[in-house]
């Protein structure tokens, strides 16, 4: 490359003779091609007649669909959450030497990969045909709670277990190859060094799975984000349950499945952001040689160049140094 | 004589169907440097490792500072010891490994002071005190704050033998702690272990190294299918044996 060189070239008479730059014609011809097409399929839906943008920007903002923003929101991180906790807890297990523990932890992880999450959010939603009340109570005593199913468990509820319970079966698999993936020589060194089985797994391997096992969890959020949608079949006040329910009033389709998009991308784009900073944190320079930054994430890049990142405290500290 | 800091009788131990320590007699006194040589696959890894109670055993007496290894005596059986016992006992014996085995999270004064701090429970100040001379004694002053993946094979593995140091053991264990280090990283390694030597620490060294083995060690065990086929002076038994199996085995490794 011409720009590496710091030295002119110079002539058999010691002149200096300029490089001339590359043109890079199939490039701008392949580029405009690239172009012109994504155009054209962009003015197809801008330009169109049948969609009407105002109804798009009247409804953006809406007291619904805000509505439903919140609770897609709220939905998207109890489920996570509620998957990531469990989904340890499922690793831990199928890692034990208990081989009863074991054979529980692949007989969910079986049940909830084998069955679509579809099924079983309309399970859990219709749970209450199974078990009308639900009753806590203290063994052999009258001490204890009664709910009536149908008011514990509604759309969202059902929508919170049948989405983290399935997550966890899914993320059990990366904490566990987390977990595997720490140097088992590492795990001999602590042990050999006077630590206790205990202090081996919380001081040396995991900080370390950690690292790979948090980057994923923002794809799993974002993921998440997004398969929440799926509640509009258990009616959970989410944001595509709200955009459907005025689009059959209204017939107004396009318009509020644009509108509901936008507002997934916003937040899968602010998803996003908060990932590349958990990354940041975790993965250290490994996950990036993995996954570069996606689009949006180059967008949004581009828009807070001036916003410093938070450090996490080492790297202040080292910074300091 | 100096008192028997490893007495290891008849020590057996198969894994599965393959039996790799078949009745192993091994000794070991207070300031000794005793070498293990000896073809791979000869039990010489897995034997240092028993000394440790990484590896338990099979059959036989193992008997290491005075505690018989992995049980203890009570009612007239022996009981396996708990996760705290092993942890003691391992934390009175350093060992060095072939693949280093730094803590990737942690720099250099972190590995060193890990189990000062979490093991002898010192302060963390005072444990990265004893860290930094430690560091300094197998010269690495330069390269404190540095994370395993920013050092040499030579560095990591000076930084593991401070990490052993750092525990003040009264025995460290070698597991062939220059196999795996670039030919020219070989004699930083070696010249560190020499000063320790020099310095009257208890070593067992499992190596490859024989120039080593002769020139610092003061037994030499050679192992063979689970045996100590021979013991002695390293000149007794580089030179003088007359066992087919160690003249092959010296002339490969020549």
């Amino acid at each position: 490359m011409s720009g590496t060189r710091t030295e002119p070239f110079r002539g058999p008479g010691g002149a200096t003779i300029e490089i001339a730059p590359r043109l890079h014609v199939s490039r701008w011809v392949v580029g405009a091609i690239a172009v012109a097409a994504v155009l054209w399929a962009v003015s197809i839906v801008v330009f169109n007649e049948n969609i009407r943008w105002n109804r798009v920007w009247e409804y953006l903002f809406s007291p619904r669909i805000l509505e439903g923003v919140v609770v897609t929101i709220w939905v998207s991180i109890a489920a996570t959450i509620l998957g990531l906790v469990l989904g340890v807890v499922l690793a831990v297990m199928k890692l034990s030497k208990n081989p009863v523990l074991r054979w529980i932890a692949e007989g969910y992880i079986w049940f909830f990969r084998g069955t679509p999450v579809l099924v079983q959010l309309i399970f859990w939603f219709n749970l209450a045909f199974l078990l009308p009340y639900i009753t806590l109570q203290v063994p052999f005593t009258q001490i204890g709670v009664r709910w009536d199913t149908n008011q514990l468990i509604s759309g969202s509820v059902a929508a919170l277990l049948g989405l983290g319970l399935n997550l966890a079966a899914y993320f059990a698999e990366t904490v566990r190859a987390g977990i595997q993936a720490v140097d088992r020589g590492q795990r001999e060194a602590a042990l050999a060094g006077g630590m206790t089985q205990g202090q081996t797994m919380r001081l040396i391997v995991l900080p370390q799975a950690l690292r790979i096992i948090i980057p994923p969890t923002g794809n799993e959020f974002i993921s998440m984000l997004k398969t929440t949608s799926l509640i509009v079949v258990v009616a959970g006040n989410d944001l595509m349950t709200n955009a459907s329910r005025i689009y059959k009033q209204n017939n107004l389709i396009i318009e509020l499945l644009i509108v509901a998009s936008l507002w997934y991308m916003l937040m899968t784009a602010i998803a996003t952001y908060l990932q590349s900073l958990l990354e940041k944190r975790f993965g250290e320079d490994r996950v990036r040689l993995v996954r570069g930054p996606g689009f949006s994430q180059q967008l949004i890049r581009a828009a807070t160049g001036a916003i410093t990142l938070p450090k996490s405290k080492k790297a202040e500290k080292e910074a300091a140094r | 004589m100096s008192e028997l800091l490893v007495d290891a009788r008849g020590v057996r131990k198969s894994f599965g169907p393959n039996e790799v320590l078949r009745g192993v007699d091994f000794t070991v006194r207070a300031g000794e440097v005793s070498c293990i040589i000896g073809p791979s696959g000869s039990g010489k890894s897995t034997f240092l490792r028993t000394i440790n109670a990484l590896e338990t055993i099979d059959a036989g007496s193992l008997v290491v500072q005075g505690e018989q290894v992995g049980y203890e005596l009570r009612g007239g059986k022996y009981h396996e010891w708990s996760d705290a016992q092993l942890a003691k006992f391992r934390s009175r014996i350093g060992m060095v490994f072939q693949r280093f085995n730094l803590y990737g999270h942690y720099d250099a004064i972190e590995n060193v002071a890990a189990s000062l701090i979490h093991v002898k429970r010192m302060s963390k100040a005072e444990a990265h005190a004893r860290a930094e001379q430690e560091l300094a004694g197998v010269g690495l002053a330069d390269h404190m704050r540095k994370k395993p993946h920013q050092l040499s094979g030579g560095q990591q593995q000076r930084v593991a033998i401070a990490r052993a140091l750092a525990m003040d053991p009264e025995l460290i264990l070698f597991d062939e702690p220059t196999s795996a280090l670039d030919p020219e990283l070989v004699d930083e390694v070696l010249e560190t272990m020499r000063q320790l030597a020099d310095g009257g620490m208890t070593m067992i060294v499992v190596t490859h190294e024989i120039g080593f083995a002769r020139e610092v060690g003061d037994t030499l065990s050679f192992f063979d299918e689970g045996k100590v086929l021979e013991h002695g002076t390293p000149e007794s038994v580089l030179s003088g044996s007359d066992s087919q199996r160690i003249r092959g085995f010296l002339d490969r490794v020549r």
